[in-house]
């Protein structure tokens, strides 16, 4: 059962030929004896994910049950679960448990899909590589000498391992999408305000967006469904109904679809097998009937300096909450006051976490708010009118997840601007506020290359589809690591 | 833009960091990095571009003005490091 898909779990649990019980025993007995290789979890939830289990079958027999009751999953570490600790990958959190539900983790529940546990990740979600987890860096399943790319690492790899069929996932500069490239499944980051961040722990609060990671485009459509939805409890949250994503994807078809290739991003530092599954790609859709034509984003270059000013200046902001006071790490024995904060705040931060909020201090600080923040906010709105223009012209623009694939851990742990230069292509959809998915494209070397797909605003149902239609062409989203399907 | 030692100290104090002599050499390295990084942005012309507030120009939403939260400090309180009395304790702020 580990290597079928949702949709086909959704679909043998609906025919009785198997309960949610069973499902979710195997899946928890499988990360019981495989996770060591991955190191994809920080907590297993198995006597929750039991209970709501049964609870799952106990609604089918009554006939209450949704499509996707029983279905098991996993959440990323940064979700707010009432009950079960939320670390966020982070030794400020190792002890905290959360007194309440994300609104993410509320939909789910009420969907009735089953949490096996929780995901480990770049510390704050702040990294490409997994390495900043407090837990101990994430291995990609298709070679665990490598990283599974981050923030997301730990759902990228365990959805990747057929440990779990999908995951939720978190991307503030390309935290779902560039952990799903490199794993080899598909992700998929929705329009700014589509997903609730309401108890989802806060990096950047105008970049970050929650959403679904799973092997294919369809099972995606489906937990999208489950996760998106308006939520008073999130002040930018968007008011507007959420699509039926499931029709979408039987309601997409490539032919007279406008797909642009951004010129700007086939320059340099793209590795030769990247640019090679982009350019098959484009073919692939091509051969379906879509239009496939040159796009210019002119300001993409700048995406990621002003990325390293926004998300910073917006992490030193929303991590001042941090305080060793009203909950999180605590410093023994402080001095006073200032002391309480200072020590307490160096201990339970890790290094690159530490870094940005350095970095993001320095921009807001008084003399340097002009020539940083409010600079970085201006080139976002440069960057916004670029797709607004190339939307003017196409439907969806087709371009690489991420210059390359999954590098060896510890290879860019030193030199943090080369690490995020991992998220070039990922940035300007955040600063944009657009949707993005990353599908399996390919291999190179033996290793998952992922292409990307930007939309408009709230079309995650045109992406969801193209990626469906391209998946019913190709098998790259069927291949599995090694020794993960037996 | 480069940062010296002393800058580094500041701003770290700015942020509640406590940082070491060790910490402070290797931050103004890393943190002039990244500044040349950003320091890229000034290639672009931004006379009159208004900063960007929201993707979608979306406002703040306004609610009715009524108590919707539970006083749940008990529950929000056994989370926290010390607390007595209902209060959260801190070292001595006032003499």
């Amino acid at each position: 059962m580990h290597d079928r898909t949702i949709a086909e779990l959704a679909q043998a649990l609906a025919r009785g030929e198997v309960s949610s019980v069973e499902l979710t025993r195997a899946a928890l007995d499988r990360i019981e004896a495989r996770d060591s290789r991955y190191n994809a979890f920080i907590t297993v939830t198995p006597d929750q994910a039991m209970s709501q289990a049964e609870a799952a079958d106990a609604a089918r027999a009554a006939g209450q049950a949704g499509p996707l009751a029983g279905v098991p999953f996993v959440h990323k570490d940064i979700f707010c679960t009432d009950g079960v600790r939320t670390s966020c990958g982070s030794r400020m959190l190792d002890t905290f448990v959360s007194p309440y539900d994300a609104t993410v983790v509320r939909n789910m529940r009420a969907a009735g899909l089953v949490m096996l546990g929780k995901t480990n990740m770049d510390e704050f979600a702040m990294g490409s590589s997994n390495e900043t987890s407090y837990y101990g860096p994430v291995k990609n399943p298709w070679d665990t000498a490598r990283v599974p790319g981050g923030s997301s690492g730990g759902s990228a790899a365990a959805v990747a391992a057929r440990l779990a069929p999908g995951a939720t996932g978190t991307d503030t500069g390309g935290s779902i999408r560039q952990p799903a490239a490199l794993c080899g499944i598909t992700g998929l980051k929705p329009t700014y305000g589509r997903v609730s961040r309401y108890g989802m722990v806060a990096f950047a609060s105008s970049l970050d967006q929650g959403g679904p990671m799973a092997r294919t485009a369809e099972d995606c459509a489906l937990l999208l469904g489950a996760m998106a939805g308006f939520d008073p409890n999130d002040s930018t949250s968007i008011d507007r109904p959420v699509d039926d994503y499931a029709a979408a994807l039987e309601g997409t078809t490539i032919r007279g679809l406008r797909v642009g290739l951004p010129k700007e991003y086939f320059g340099e530092g793209m590795a030769p097998g990247v640019r090679a599954a982009v350019e098959a790609a484009a073919e692939v859709l091509r051969d379906q009937g879509a239009e496939v034509v040159e796009v210019s984003l002119p300001h993409s270059g700048l995406s990621v300096p002003v990325y390293y000013v926004v998300a910073p200046a917006e992490a030193s902001s929303n991590l001042s909450r941090f305080d060793g006071v009203r909950y999180g790490h605590r410093c023994e024995q402080p001095q006073d006051i200032i002391d309480l904060y200072e020590r307490s705040r160096a201990e339970g931060f890790g290094t690159e976490v530490k870094r940005r909020i350095m970095v993001g201090t320095y921009a807001l600080s008084a003399g340097y708010y002009d020539a940083y923040y409010l600079k970085a906010q201006q080139i976002r709105q440069l960057i916004s009118d670029d797709f607004r223009k190339a939307f003017e012209e196409v439907d969806v623009i087709l371009g690489p997840t991420s210059p390359t694939t999954a590098f060896p851990i510890g290879e860019r742990a030193d030199d943090p601007v080369s690490m995020y230069l991992s998220d070039v292509y990922t940035i300007a959809a955040n600063l944009a506020g657009l949707p993005a998915l990353s599908m399996p494209a390919g291999f190179a070397d033996g290793l998952p290359v992922g292409v990307q797909l930007v939309g408009d605003y709230f079309d995650e149902g045109r992406l969801l589809g193209v990626a469906h239609r391209y998946q019913q062409a190709t098998d790259h989203h069927r291949q599995a690591p090694p020794g993960a399907v037996d | 833009m480069s940062l010296s030692p002393d800058e580094v100290r500041k701003i770290a104090h700015l942020a509640r960091l406590a940082v070491t002599d060790e910490q402070v050499a290797a931050w103004s390295g890393e943190l002039s990095s990244i500044l040349e990084l950003v320091d890229q942005m000034n290639a672009a012309d931004t006379t009159d571009v208004t900063p960007m507030a929201h993707p979608q120009h979306a406002t703040q939403r306004l609610r009715p003005d009524v108590v919707t939260e539970t006083d749940q400090r008990e529950r929000f309180q056994r989370i926290a490091p010390a607390v007595e009395r209902g209060l959260y304790l801190v070292p001595r702020v006032v003499e």
